[in-house]
């Protein structure tokens, strides 16, 4: 445990000492805030329409911050989180191969497990302070609205495991090699795998089809975001972070048994 | 007497093979180091000196053989091998975007060390290797020879038994050379230290015992006073060499660098 403490320790200095984080904070920052921008002054406009019109009031009455703000906005972060999660986590395990630090590390008194631990757990809070910031927006939308607080919530769960599962596979492709472009490439190519692997689903058959819709992470964020959790749901993140912390222990186990 | 006797060899490398697909980088070394004494390891380019010691530190699995580290085998009880080991690998393994003094901190506790004894340790190290005056400098602005003495520091920081030193003087100057080999004389007694080196005249210095590896083989293994009674240390590295090279028919490649 002391072990995992000290490499999340490590991690996240190494995160803050570069300007890694800082870009990292201000993109995602600047991206959230001209989606949530661009979102709500569509749906005052739209508001404004509705009321205008005869009758109009029923339809405005069934406008929604959550359908028309924040479900998109989580969303197209969602799509942002894709591109910048392999980016975050691409040197973690290839910069110390290719710096040699690597064989400080395996040569050290640290099990694996504590090793992939403390690295999932540092990028897992570095996610953590990035979706955070974000909450600005709801913020916003509370204090001049009345979104549901309940469906809000969901959608974060939603977003925070779903980063989560990115982090987890980006870290397995991170382990993989010693070159963080393949890392970054890999990683991305994975996320962007399971959060479009549903498409087919309709076409698919009866089998293939609801297996394809299961593996979706997309399918699971949505009902999220819409303010559904189920176990079906949560069962399917917490296998997903499983079994890449676990294949990331076997990758870097691996090089002991070669 | 009978605990003494038990830690009187060190370092036991039985029948080490390390192969890399077809070729064999390591093909039955064996060798042993009393406690307490400076082994130079001895070698061409390419030898298969940073594989053996990989492998002495747990980093990579031998194909067959075994070594023991302090009666432990470093397969069955690596966890145990390694609180007991310091290593110097080639390059020394430097997180850039730290300070010397924040990475020592980092080092001595992931090999273990209490906390409580972590701010002496490295006050001790700093010291040792010369590096007071860069303790709150980042290390990726420092110098090669800088660099090198750090990695030094943290091999010795948590004051390991045992000290496996991959070239320790490379890229030094020749002042920081004399402090570093003095330094590692001074650790012999209370530590026991592999060097590998292909500097003759530091062996003959420092080390106590010399292996001579040549094309993954061990072509000589003695002290280094018996070797040293009748021709020097350079005639004999190059009658070794030479042997081996006839043996096999052919001098060897640079197993080395495609094992990287």
């Amino acid at each position: 445990m002391r072990n995992v403490l000290t490499i999340i320790g490590k991690e996240l200095r190494s995160y803050f000492v570069s300007p890694v984080a800082y870009v990292v904070l201000t993109g995602f920052l600047l991206l959230g805030g001209w989606f949530f921008f661009n979102l709500l002054s569509r749906f005052s406009l739209m508001l404004t329409l509705y009321t205008q019109f005869q009758g109009g009031g029923e339809a405005a009455n069934r406008l929604n911050l959550n359908d028309y703000v924040i479900a998109p906005l989580m969303h197209n972060l969602s799509i942002v989180l894709v591109i910048l999660i392999p980016m975050i986590t691409m040197r973690a395990y290839a910069e110390e191969k290719k710096s040699g630090t690597y064989e400080l590390l395996l040569t050290s008194p640290v099990r694996t497990g504590e090793l992939v631990l403390g690295k999932f757990l540092a990028s897992f809070l570095f996610i953590c302070i990035m979706i955070g910031l974000t909450g600005i927006y709801p913020a916003i939308l509370l204090v001049f609205g009345n979104p549901e607080l309940g469906v809000m919530a969901a959608g974060y769960l939603g977003l925070l495991l779903v980063a989560t599962a990115f982090v987890a596979v980006g870290l397995l492709t991170s382990s993989f090699t010693e070159n963080q472009i393949i890392a970054a490439v890999s990683g991305l190519v994975a996320t962007l795998l399971l959060y479009i692997i549903g498409w087919p689903a309709e076409t698919a058959g009866n089998i293939l089809g609801p297996l394809l819709r299961y593996l979706s992470i997309t399918e699971h964020f949505a009902d999220m975001v819409k303010g559904l959790i189920d176990t079906r749901g949560l069962v399917y993140f917490a296998s997903l972070i499983t079994l890449a912390l676990f294949l990331t222990q076997r990758s870097v186990e691996s090089l002991r048994w070669r | 007497m009978a605990r003494r006797h038990l830690h009187l060899i060190m370092i036991e490398v039985q029948h080490l093979t390390k192969r890399y697909g077809d070729l064999t980088a390591v093909a039955d070394v064996s060798f042993s180091v009393a406690s307490g004494q400076i082994l130079g390891f001895l070698g061409p380019n390419g030898s298969g000196k940073t594989t053996t010691m990989r492998i002495i530190t747990g980093f990579l699995p031998a194909t067959s053989g075994t070594v023991k580290v302090a009666g432990l085998d470093i397969f069955d009880d690596s966890f145990e091998v390694r609180k007991r080991i310091g290593y110097l690998p080639e390059n020394p393994p430097l997180y850039n975007d730290m300070t010397v003094a924040a990475y020592l901190r980092f080092v001595a506790r992931i090999k273990g060390m209490a906390r409580a004894e972590i701010a002496e340790a490295l006050d001790r190290a700093l010291l040792r290797c010369g590096l007071t005056t860069v303790a709150d400098r980042v290390t990726g602005h420092l110098s090669k020879g800088f660099r090198q003495r750090v990695g030094l520091a943290q091999a010795i920081i948590h004051n390991p038994p045992v000290l496996v030193l991959d070239e320790p003087t490379i890229g030094l100057d020749p002042q920081q050379i004399i402090e570093i080999r003095a330094l590692i004389k001074e650790l012999a007694g209370a530590h026991t230290v592999v060097l590998s080196t292909h500097i003759l005249p530091e062996v003959a210095q420092v080390c106590e015992k010399v292996v001579i590896i040549s094309g993954g083989r061990v072509v000589m293994e003695d002290l280094l006073a018996h070797l040293t009674q009748e021709q020097t240390l350079e005639d004999v590295f190059l009658r070794a060499i030479a042997q081996e090279e006839v043996h096999n028919g052919q001098p060897h490649g640079e197993v080395e660098e495609i094992a990287e």
